[in-house]
């Protein structure tokens, strides 16, 4: 078991809301850093906020993070033949109940973000919130700073939250590589200054570590294991 | 410089038709292809297009109907259940030998179906896209780079043949995300003299009709139309043959099932079977001479599907019992895992001679 105080971890709260661009990469980053909150300790769950997805989302991962002790909240015609985008009444409980930790990843841009918008009051007086701007330079319409900027104002909006830290998910799918997330620490930087904004991770396949580490040019990495792949692709075991 | 980003399919395909010069969108939303429109709707308004939802299908074909009829690049979207319902408007286009792209983001069917993905409307692309007699282009992707290469051939090759072009795609390719590289070339839009786009009183009014008076005519236009059509049969047909040399065992697969398909057989030759894959990227027209090839060199073959078993009729024409074509599917939104496949592989293997 991996049980390392990633500094992204240190930004955590209770409630660990991932917004961004659909494509961001927001069900990875959500998956993995709902098995690191578990390894350090926590009682966590992963709630799939995502109403405009109809497949490839964090419900995927329901039976693997369940034998893992992860409780899981889905939308309740997630990955089923229903094209009914409904929210069950469990999401209210990981506010209720201060003593669980959550991450919830909500669906991309600001129309999925209008999902997350039925809990801002709620979350505004819990208090105890991350909420999570992930961003990605390769994904096309968010390659410049201003046009990643621009969406999160979109998202903020729809959801009624503010955002309070960007997290780099700079990716390319299965043609990422070091040069990749490396060309991406400018761009994440101006990102977060141009929000005002603590850029609190980047994100990286941690099968790159090694050459990001030498180049000693990503502060605040966060190496996570790559989950979510292609249906003909193997599967990584989702393990703690 | 073209870079490479990540796309969505859906994403990707509206992307590439508007570097086609297509501004023209008319569609209705449906799962699972709604990014398409939504991504129209986003997009052209900024570009000095034109995005309409419309209050159905129908009415969406009949507008793109229109929109070609007055010679400009228009195009449409949906998935199955809503192709169709499309099709009495695909019949009229291809009656009035009209261009246009449709696309077909493949669900779950029949009736409501389901929305995850399937290759269950193969039958309806190639055989009957509409009423009468008559065909469309119809193009199988099997990478989201490939839709984006397509788009453009599909644009190109609708006008040069004076017919509607659809993607065939599914549920699988429209929601996953991949990197592509858009296309840095020009874009030519072909000349459209029978248009019906104002005469300026410079010649005689163009006229855009699919409605015979007199048999003899309608047969002769048919008739006319199959010309052209085994002219495309001839020049157009397009497959792509991976490891299929020395294969034993060659299996056929499109679209993204291609993919499913492409890691079985890699698969098999690591455990000593040689095996192959012959991936129509045309469907109609159907790569009939590159399946009779494989034939000739394979034991055996296997056609595999999202569906009960569509594409497997054109195989089994074009091997001409040559071989056994044997056929895996699975249908209602499931896809086949790459060990299923393989499991498909061993077993034909295992009774080749």
């Amino acid at each position: 078991m991996r049980k390392v105080l990633f500094p992204v971890i240190q930004y955590c709260k209770r409630l660990n809301i991932i917004c961004g661009h659909y494509g961001s990469g927001k069900t990875n980053l959500a998956v993995n850093l709902v098995l690191d909150l578990k390894r350090q300790g926590k009682d966590v769950t992963l709630v799939d906020l995502d109403i405009v997805n109809p497949y490839f989302r964090s419900a995927d991962f329901t039976e693997a993070l369940e034998s893992n002790g992860i409780h899981t909240i889905n939308p309740m015609y997630a990955n089923t033949n229903l094209d009914i985008p409904a929210i069950g009444p469990e999401v209210a409980s990981v506010l209720e109940q201060k003593d669980r930790t959550a991450v919830i990843d909500v669906g991309g841009d600001d129309a999925g973000a209008a999902a997350l918008g039925r809990y801002a009051q709620q979350i505004l007086e819990d208090g105890d919130y991350a909420y999570f701007y992930v961003i990605n330079r390769c994904r096309y319409l968010t390659r410049t700073p201003e046009e990643a900027a621009e969406i999160l104002r979109e998202i903020e909006f729809t959801s009624r939250l503010k955002a309070t830290g960007v997290v780099n998910n700079s990716n390319v799918s299965y043609q990422t590589t070091s040069d990749t997330i490396i060309s991406s620490i400018a761009y994440a930087e101006e990102v977060a200054q141009r929000l005002n904004l603590p850029l609190v991770a980047t994100a990286y396949d941690r099968r790159l570590g090694k050459q990001l580490e030498a180049a000693g040019l990503v502060s605040n990495g966060y190496p996570v294991e790559i989950f979510v792949n292609p249906p003909w692709e193997e599967k990584t075991k989702v393990e703690l | 410089m073209a870079e490479k980003v990540l796309m969505k399919g859906n994403e990707a395909l509206a992307e590439a038709a508007i570097r086609c010069g297509c501004k023209r969108f008319f569609g209705y939303p449906i799962t699972p292809q709604t990014e398409v429109a939504a991504y129209m709707a986003k997009r052209l308004p900024k570009i000095g297009g034109t995005y309409m939802q419309a209050e159905s299908e129908i009415s969406a074909i009949n507008m793109v109907y229109g929109a070609a009829s007055a010679g400009v690049r228009a195009m449409t979207s949906s998935s199955s259940p809503g192709i169709s319902l499309k099709t009495e408007g695909i019949s009229y286009l291809i009656g009035s030998d009209l261009p246009c792209l449709i696309i077909n983001v493949m669900r779950g069917g029949p009736g409501l179906g389901g929305i995850q993905p399937s290759q269950s409307d193969y039958w309806q692309a190639t055989k009957a896209p509409g009423h009468g007699d008559g065909h469309i282009l119809v193009f199988a992707p099997s990478t989201i780079q490939e839709m984006v290469d397509l788009v453009f051939d599909a644009f190109d090759l609708a006008e040069t043949y004076r017919m509607p072009a659809m993607i065939l795609a599914d549920g699988m390719l429209g929601q996953m995300m991949e990197p592509v590289v858009f296309p840095e070339k020009e874009v030519v839009e072909h000349e459209k003299p029978w248009a019906a786009n104002g005469h300026q009183g410079k010649r005689e009014h163009n006229i855009i009709n699919s409605l015979y008076l007199k048999p003899d005519e309608l047969e002769r236009t048919n008739r006319e139309r199959f010309a052209r059509y085994e002219i495309i049969k001839e020049k157009e047909a397009r497959v792509e043959e991976y490891l299929t040399e020395d294969a034993d065992i060659i299996v056929v697969a499109y679209g993204a099932t291609s993919r499913i398909v492409r890691a079985a057989v890699k698969a098999a030759r690591e455990q000593g079977i040689k095996a192959g894959m012959v991936r129509p990227i045309t469907v109609w027209p159907f790569p009939a001479k590159a399946v009779a090839k494989a034939a000739e060199t394979a034991s055996r073959m296997l056609c595999v599907e999202m569906s009960l078993g569509q594409m497997v009729e054109d195989v089994r024409l074009a091997v001409n019992g040559k071989v056994p074509v044997e056929f895996y599917g699975r249908t209602g939104g499931i896809i086949p895992t790459p060990a299923e496949v393989l499991e498909q592989i061993k077993k034909i293997a295992g009774g080749a001679k």
